[in-house]
């Protein structure tokens, strides 16, 4: 069964390598961030597939962590640029 | 009980291949679609339902294979794979709207036929 999770990791990791692909070329600002939040959402299972892989599941914590902090990124950018603020006083 | 472990493993296979499938969908899709809304499109609902299928997969592993005869803060795992569900079935959709709104609000055109592809 180890096997099987070594195998998925690896290929998360090619459809990672195949988003960075647009995060690294996509033409204008929001193509770049949809990349990188399709990485973010990506890391989040890789990192529990990690955890089943070398038994440690401290891992899980960090998943959880890790999806909680891509969310408020990917949304606070996102209101960055539509109103050229963050804060609307 | 191993039959019962290799039918596990069979279908926890079968939800990490199904869940890989929909991950390439969506990557493909980011990279070929013309459009800053299509891939979107693409992204937002494939990656979606391909990392909940395999998060699913490992929570049906752990509670059939890995779990008995573990310690307490083993055991609890699944109720953290259970919140990263709700969390990524929530966040991910709201965070794609609010991409879409900015972009639709700031003045990123829609692509059509026969225009160039972005």
């Amino acid at each position: 069964m180890l096997t099987v999770f070594l195998v998925t990791g690896v290929l998360i990791a090619t459809t990672i390598l195949l988003a960075l692909y647009r995060a690294a070329l996509g033409p204008g600002v929001f193509n770049r961030t949809v990349a990188v939040n399709v990485i973010g959402t990506k890391t989040v299972v890789l990192l529990v597939l990690i955890g089943y892989y070398f038994e440690r599941p401290l891992f899980f914590d960090l998943s959880l962590l890790y999806a909680l902090l891509n969310f408020i990124g990917t949304l606070i950018f996102a209101k960055y640029l539509e109103r050229g603020e963050i804060w609307s006083s | 009980m191993v039959e019962l472990i290799s039918i596990i493993d069979a279908i926890v296979t079968l939800f990490l291949a199904l869940g890989l499938f929909f991950m390439f969908t969506g990557a493909i899709g980011l990279l070929r679609f013309p459009d800053f809304y299509t891939r979107l499109h693409a992204t937002g609902k494939c990656d979606t339902l391909g990392e909940v299928l395999i998060i699913a997969g490992l929570l049906i592993y752990h509670l059939f294979v890995y779990s008995p005869g573990a310690e307490l803060s083993v055991k609890l795992v699944p109720v953290k794979l259970l919140f990263l569900i709700a969390f990524i079935f929530l966040t991910n959709p709201t965070g794609t709207h609010a991409l879409m709104k900015a972009a639709y609000t700031t003045g990123v055109k829609p692509w059509k036929l026969g225009e160039k592809r972005q």
